[in-house]
């Protein structure tokens, strides 16, 4: 019964935020070019690195596509349902509107997570997909159901871990008010999952493992593609997600203890 | 008189716009970590000894992207972002009674924000020294202070650009996606995250037309004693900016008259 509630809140949502996004549908056009430029900057940009030597931290040009492909869909992933509801919270925040939240019976954190949709980020998702079927094609995957499933997870463990990285940072908002370049700290980190994390200095690799866990993000799924990944990888992985996403949870309801509204 | 009136103007102004600053120090601080790509990228490169391949010296290398850094820091720009803000909060509308250009105002708003930012900038190569002390260099006193106009200019021309973007505020309410379309180009080709020397020659033959690489790369080869044309690379930097300045005003002249102030 909760969960249809849910379901149909949800509902709501996508009806009214999808509603109001589509006024701007030039927006959505420029950030379809700009999200196809990216890609090939950052295409072009892995070919320089590649253009005198064959191997990058052990991977292949076309493996190392892969990456790039994982990369995008998760890029859209945030630009769609993170980056419009997390930056959101900075928002409610400074103004005070976070009483109204709070005030409503349903779960503030579900509330403030999906709340909006920027349907530009459909388009990257798509784009990044497109990417994926070539590289499987190029690199001669034989898809089949354990792989398949094996796939599955390690991009939902992905995209868990994404989502609470990015909520953990807009709840320190609660303490510290302006946090939108935190945000832009996590982004330019995140922009290193471009890469395979073993073309990284072995500090750097500790350092993007053991305390931001974008080696998580994209590499392991990639790695899963080109059957390259070990048992305990996808299993770590799975661990880092769960403990992760309880501890967003945790840390919201503890944050929440701290939050006096804006005129208290 | 005149020039007595202005300067006491535009000091005004810094004066307000720093004191404004310093009240967002963190958040500037912030801001300064999020520039660190290029030290990720420079990883890439002499971790997998891409750099023999360009005949740069993994030292002189590791310079230029530190002065990468620096310009990129000295160089960042996000006016199109304010004024979309103050005209869709019709808080254009004040500004444009008064004897003085918004966009004056704006540009101390930069000036301000990279005096406070200097500190930071400053700690961040000092931990760069940490880690790579082969690095450490000083750059005689003529070069810096050619560096700094040419950081200056590579400013100034981001500002014209950033500011025509922002005109478009009086056609279309998100001026901002187009601003991000543009940001694509210039995080890709203006040697942020790969020098231009190492770029194929497809791209090399007509780059150089473009304003791009006189924005990071042609700055940070000079500070950082790469070989580079001094003289040429001023020169199209002017020229950039004698190109741009009249498309502002011209800009800036129609989109006034276009201006409907909110309620009107």
């Amino acid at each position: 019964m909760n969960l249809r509630k849910y379901l149909k809140v949800y509902k709501k949502f996508l009806h009214t935020s999808l509603a109001s996004e589509l006024e701007y549908k030039t927006n959505i056009l420029v950030d379809l070019i700009t999200a196809i430029l990216s890609l090939v900057g950052s295409i072009f940009l892995l070919s320089i690195f590649f253009q005198n030597s064959g191997y990058i931290g052990g991977w292949k040009f076309e493996q190392a596509l892969i990456i790039q492909a994982i990369y995008t869909i998760l890029n859209g992933i945030t630009n769609t349902w993170f980056n419009p509801n997390l930056t959101e919270i900075v928002k409610h925040i400074r103004e005070g509107t976070l009483d109204f939240v709070l005030l409503k019976p349903i779960d503030s954190q579900f509330f403030i997570s999906l709340k909006k949709i920027n349907p530009s980020g459909f388009l990257e998702i798509m784009l990044g997909f497109l990417l994926l079927f070539f590289c499987i094609k190029i690199n001669q995957i034989n898809l089949n159901l354990s792989f398949l499933t094996l796939s599955l997870i390690t991009i939902s463990c992905s995209i868990c871990i994404l989502y609470s990285l990015w909520f953990f940072i807009s709840t320190t908002t609660i303490w510290f008010v302006k946090t939108w370049n935190a945000i832009e700290v996590l982004r330019s980190f995140l922009y290193i999952g471009r890469f395979p994390l073993s073309s990284f200095s072995f500090s750097l690799r500790i350092f993007f493992s053991v305390f931001i866990p974008i080696a998580f993000i994209t590499t392991i799924p990639s790695e899963v593609f080109l059957g390259l990944s070990v048992f305990w990888k996808i299993l770590l992985e799975i661990i880092v997600a769960t403990i992760f996403l309880i501890n967003s949870r945790k840390f919201w309801l503890f944050a929440l203890r701290f939050y006096s509204s804006a005129s208290s | 008189m005149i020039s007595n009136l202005i300067n006491r103007k535009i000091l005004t102004l810094l004066k307000v716009q720093y004191s404004n600053m310093l009240e967002y120090r963190v958040e500037i601080a912030l801001w300064a970590i999020s520039g660190i790509i290029p030290f990720f990228m420079l990883n890439i490169w002499t971790n997998n000894n891409l750099n023999e391949s360009i005949n740069i010296s993994s030292t002189m290398l590791s310079r230029y992207f530190l002065c990468a850094f620096f310009v990129r820091q000295f160089s960042v720009v996000w006016v199109v972002f304010s004024f979309e803000e103050d005209s869709l909060m019709g808080k254009v509308s004040p500004y444009l009674i008064q004897p003085l250009n918004p966009f004056f105002r704006y540009f101390a708003q930069h000036l301000a924000e990279q005096i406070t930012r200097f500190p930071f900038a400053l700690i961040i190569a000092f931990f760069f020294f940490i880690f790579n002390p082969e690095s450490i260099w000083i750059p005689n006193l003529s070069i810096l202070l050619l560096s700094i106009v040419s950081t200056f200019l590579s400013f100034l021309i981001q500002f014209l650009i950033q500011s025509i973007v922002a005109c478009l505020c009086f056609w279309t309410e998100k001026a901002s996606s187009i601003e991000r379309l543009l940001f694509i180009p210039t995080l890709f080709l203006s040697g942020l995250l790969a020098p231009v020397v190492s770029f194929p020659a497809y791209v090399k033959s007509w780059i150089y037309l473009t304003p791009f690489p006189y924005l990071i790369d042609f700055p940070a080869n000079l500070l950082s004693g790469n070989k580079t044309n001094i003289i040429g690379g001023l020169i199209m930097q002017i020229l950039w900016i004698f190109i741009l300045f009249p498309l502002f005003k011209k800009i800036w002249s129609e989109g006034t008259k276009k201006y409907t102030a909110m309620g009107s």
